[in-house]
Order: structure tokens, then C-alpha cells, then sequence
């Protein structure tokens, strides 16, 4: 059961195979079983599962069943569920029960599907690897000794060894594309504004976008189905149609133009991950598309725009923590100051506060030209580079990460060099565009990932493109040995 | 740019962020190696590009000055690390 995609566990329900009541549980023991080897589950919520699962059975005996009614997914534990808690992989949230759902939470609900639990997370989001997790490292499934990626490492992990068939992940410079791409699985992250942003906790909110994790391209539209459209309780949701974006998934692919950046596939891209992705756009020439290379002369300059504008707007996001009303408060505060001070030392982590100074910093009286304003001059440039390769192309690929899994404990003691594993998907987020990673075959023993990116809101064609890929490839379907 | 222990010192402040003695060199080792980072920001003459705040080209929405939210004051309290008939307790902020 737990090697069949979202798409044809809903039709095993719908046609009574089995319930959901009984997929739900097979789940749980999968997980009671395994995640102890993985560490992707902060919270795991059998009883409301169970509860959920019956309610969707009934649901479907009454013929009044959504396209997932009585599918399992898990949500990244950064997604506020009511009545349970919601950590974002933090000490300072440990203690905290969401009193209300997000909205992507309350659109699965009202979908009928079940959720078996909150996953793990760097921690606020921020990191590559989910190694800065206040409960603890992931492990990658197809390495024990790798990491999974980050920052929705848990929601990767976890999809990747079949413990849950889907679950949603946030990606603010890469954390839903390169963790799938370490772990071998499907991600997407929409266009900036496509998702709402209302009760998934923020980091840095012009960058901040939630998208499915997945095995294939086809769930992933299956669940976008369920998460894109307007909300008026984020004031950055855009009010624009959305689309069935399983309609366009089996159109051929002759005629269309792939951009290959010619600074995607240069020095510091690992020669494993450059040969599957080259193997990858052979396909695609065989599907009939047509490549031409193309140049994003910004690329270089993505990571350090981005470690301006992302830290100046979470030292921002998370002044809200203050130990006052909700969250971590320290032992006996002498004064008002010593409780903000001390609740905010002892409850967040060493990169979250790395990254709250940083921003503090660059915002601080006499920096802010320097640093905020200039680094929005080069996100506007970064942007332009992008409107003008989609000027003569379709989509565009490259690798979306520039080498496969790494060892825990190699990079977290040195920040910029975790930082430079975003190097290739940074961008997407400074521009708002749609990008998802697929998986793309292997460099030794672990997955290679290829990132698609798009214009904006062509998230239907990007799953197109995905989805004629994983027709003619088995790579989507490679499970890691201990998880089959 | 490289700070020193009394700029790391100062920031935490600023961000109300209390950090361990013994922590300062090893912050401020970290923070200079991610502005020396940021700082490749400054091989590229920016002077006639118009800062971009936000991916989109969008007005902010208006609506109705309507209440559109319940009172949940009960719900929201019974997270917080210390409450006392409905208020939100702190050390005390005036002689």
C-alpha cells in the first residue's frame, strides 16, 4: 500500500479496496516502526488521524467525496494546526498549541484528506541540511549518515521512505526544492502568492511560499489543486483563477524551448550531479524539446542579496517572540528587558539568532542603504535576468542543488558554506517564480535532483514538463532499500 | 566587513537577544564571514536601478473597516506563559 502514489490511493478508497480508516493505520505502524531510524516526525497524531479517516470513510459512503477524501498527508510542523502543536523545530514554540489552522491546513481538511502529523524542520526554516532542528537531525533515508536537505527536511525524509504519501513543505530560498532533490522526491514551490501565507509561521515573508512534496509530478498537481487560490487573510495572496492543474499533464512537449543557464553548469557543480542532469535534457531533446543556452548574469550575486533580505525580514518576523503572550518565557526575569533578552537567548537556536543580528544589523541606523537597499537594487536585477531568458524560453533547468547529500556535522560549523548550497535556488524565490525539482537518477548511491523553473504562474506547465519526464523515467519510482 | 565584540555586543541589544559571554568571539568569527559574504554585493554599480520590495507588482488590498474576527481572548491566553483575569503578566515595568 505504502508504495502507491496519492493518485491511486484515492482510487483504492473510492473503489473500496481498502478504507481510509485502514490506509491511515497502515501508515501509523509504518511510521511507529521506521521514523525511529529518521527522526522526520516532530508530532505524530494517531488518535485525530484515526478520527479524520473514519469521518472521510463516511464521507465517501455518502457519495460526497473530493478528489483526496481519506488520503494521509503530514504537514511541515511550520503550518499552525489547531489543538496540536506546532514547534517550527523550535524551543522556543515546544510548549506552543496552535489556537487556530493555516489556511493550506484548513484547505486539506475541508479536502477530507487525514493528517498523520507534523513534520521536522530546521529550525524557523532556516537551513539547508535540518541540522539546526530543536528535536534533533533528519537522517536522509538513502544514507543514514547524509543529511535530507532543508529546511522541510522532515517532509522530504519522510515522503521520500513512503511514511507518508505526500506532505507540504515551505520554500523561502530552497527549502522544499533541495531537500527533494537530496531525498529523491518531487517538489514544488508555486509562484510567490499562489499559496497563502495565513498561519504558516513567518520568516521572511516577500520570499515565504508553502508547495507539495511529493513522489510525482501528478500528486503534486493533485495537491496544488487542493492549496493554491485567494485568501484575503494574507494580504499578499493574489486573487487570480486557479486552474485544474492536472489538466495540462499529458500534453506533449515537442516545440518546447528549455533555457539552460550557462551559470548553472560551471565551476562548483559536482561532476555526478552534472552528468544526470546533462542525461536528463537528452530526454528531454527526445521528448522534442528544443535547448538553448541561455545566460542569468546575476546568479553569483543571489546568494549574498538573499542574506541581506532574508535575515533583515525574520529579525523583523521574529520580534514576536518575546516570551510575553505566547512561546518560551526564561526562569525568573529580574526586569522586562532581562525577560525578552533571556527568553529570546535561551529559546531560540545559534543560526536563528546568527540570522536575527545579521538583519538587525543590516537594518540599524546608518546600514540601511548599504545593505537592505542595495540588496533590493540587485533582487530587481536578479528578476530582470529572468524576465529576459523567458523572453526566448519556455522553461528553464539546471541542477537544482550542486551536489547530492552531504555528511551531518560537515558543513554546520561553517554558515556560508551551508549558505552556498542554495546557490541555484535562490533566485526563483528573489524573483517570485514557480521552480520544483524531479527526481533525475543518481551520483553513487544517492538521488540527483533537476530543477525546472518557470514563468510566473505557469505552475501547470512546469508540472507538464515534470510529469512528461516521469513517463519516460523510473527515477520517481526508486525507493531506498530500508524503506520498499 | 569585519565587526568586533563591542558591534556583536551592540546588535544583540539591539535585538533583544541575550548572548553568552563566552559566545561573543565565536558570534562575531560568524557574522563577519556572512557580511564578508553580503559585501560581493558591492562589485555591481546599482546606482540608476529602482529597489524591488516584493516580487509582484500588487497595490495593497482595502477593505471594509468591518470587525471580521470573534473575541478569542480565553483560547489565546491559555498558551501564554503567564496570565492573570485576562491580562498578560510581565516583571513589573514602573517603580
Amino acid at each position: 500500500m505504502h508504495n502507491k502514489t496519492l493518485a491511486e490511493l484515492s482510487a483504492g478508497i473510492k473503489s473500496g479496496e481498502f478504507s481510509s480508516e485502514e490506509l491511515t493505520l497502515s501508515y501509523i505502524q509504518r511510521i511507529q516502526k521506521l521514523d525511529g531510524q529518521l527522526n522526520s516526525f516532530i508530532t505524530v497524531t494517531e488518535k485525530l488521524a484515526l478520527q479524520q479517516a473514519r469521518a472521510a470513510d463516511k464521507r465517501i459512503a455518502a457519495g460526497q467525496a473530493d478528489a483526496l477524501t481519506g488520503v494521509p498527508l503530514a504537514h511541515k510542523d511550520i503550518f499552525c494546526t489547531d489543538g496540536v502543536r506546532t514547534s517550527c523545530g523550535s524551543k522556543m514554540l515546544d510548549n506552543f498549541i496552535a489556537p487556530y489552522d493555516a489556511s493550506v491546513v484548513s484547505r486539506f481538511k475541508q479536502a477530507g484528506m487525514v493528517t498523520l502529523g507534523k513534520t521536522n524542520m530546521d529550525e524557523f526554516a532556516m537551513g539547508s541540511s535540518n541540522e539546526t532542528s530543536f528535536y534533533g537531525a533528519v537522517k536522509n533515508p538513502w544514507d543514514l549518515d547524509t543529511v535530507p536537505g532543508g529546511s522541510s527536511g522532515g517532509s522530504a525524509a519522510a515522503v521520500a521512505a513512503r511514511l507518508v504519501p505526500a506532505a507540504t513543505g515551505t520554500d523561502t530560498g530552497g527549502s522544499i526544492r533541495q531537500p527533494a532533490a537530496l531525498t529523491g522526491i518531487t517538489g514544488l514551490k508555486p509562484t510567490y502568492g499562489r499559496v497563502s501565507r495565513y498561519g504558516m509561521i513567518a520568516f521572511a515573508s516577500s520570499l515565504d511560499q508553502a508547495g507539495p512534496m511529493t513522489r510525482t509530478a501528478e500528486d503534486a498537481a493533485l495537491m496544488l489543486n487542493v492549496m493554491a487560490g485567494f485568501d484575503e487573510r494574507d494580504s499578499t495572496s493574489m486573487d487570480r483563477a486557479v486552474p485544474d492543474y492536472t489538466a495540462e499533464l499529458n500534453q506533449d512537449l515537442k516545440g518546447l524551448k528549455i533555457g539552460l543557464p550557462k551559470e548553472y553548469f560551471g565551476e562548483g557543480l559536482d561532476a555526478g550531479v552534472a552528468k544526470a542532469v546533462e542525461a536528463a535534457i537528452e530526454e528531454y531533446k527526445k521528448l522534442g524539446a528544443e535547448v538553448v543556452e541561455i545566460s542569468l548574469p546575476n546568479t553569483g550575486l543571489s546568494v549574498p542579496t538573499y542574506y541581506v533580505v532574508a535575515p533583515a525580514e525574520c529579525s523583523s518576523n521574529l520580534s514576536r517572540f518575546d516570551g510575553v503572550r505566547f512561546g518560551y518565557r526564561c526562569e525568573d526575569p529580574k526586569d522586562l528587558e532581562d525577560l525578552y533578552k533571556r527568553s529570546r537567548g535561551e529559546g531560540f537556536g545559534d543560526e536563528v539568532k546568527r540570522r536575527i543580528l545579521v538583519g538587525a544589523y543590516a537594518l540599524s541606523a546608518g546600514y540601511y542603504d548599504a545593505y537592505y537597499l542595495k540588496a533590493q537594487k540587485l533582487r530587481r536585477l536578479i528578476s530582470d535576468d529572468f524576465t529576459k531568458a523567458f523572453e526566448q524560453v519556455d522553461v528553464i533547468m539546471g541542477p537544482t542543488s550542486p551536489s547530492v547529500a552531504f555528511k551531518r556535522g560537515e558543513r554546520s560549523d561553517d554558515p556560508v558554506s551551508m549558505y552556498l548550497s542554495d546557490i541555484f535556488t535562490i533566485a526563483a524565490n528573489l524573483a517570485g517564480l514557480p521552480g520544483m525539482s524531479v527526481p533525475a537518477g543518481f551520483a553513487g548511491k544517492l538521488p540527483v535532483g533537476l530543477q525546472i523553473i518557470g514563468n510566473y504562474f505557469e505552475e501547470s506547465r512546469l508540472l507538464n514538463v515534470a510529469h512528461q519526464y516521469q513517463q519516460v523515467t523510473d527515477w520517481h519510482t526508486r525507493a531506498p532499500e530500508e524503506f520498499k | 566587513m569585519s565587526l568586533d565584540k563591542a558591534d556583536v555586543v551592540k546588535i544583540a541589544h539591539l535585538a533583544r537577544i541575550a548572548i553568552d559571554e563566552e559566545m561573543i568571539p565565536e558570534y562575531t568569527n560568524n557574522l563577519s564571514g556572512i557580511l564578508e559574504l553580503v559585501e560581493q554585493m558591492n562589485a555591481v554599480d546599482t546606482d540608476a536601478v529602482a529597489p524591488m520590495a516584493h516580487p509582484l507588482d500588487m497595490v495593497q488590498r482595502l477593505r471594509e473597516d468591518q470587525v471580521s474576527e470573534e473575541n478569542q481572548r480565553d483560547k489565546f491566553q491559555e498558551i501564554s506563559p503567564k496570565v492573570e483575569n485576562g491580562l498578560f503578566l510581565v516583571p513589573q515595568v514602573i517603580e
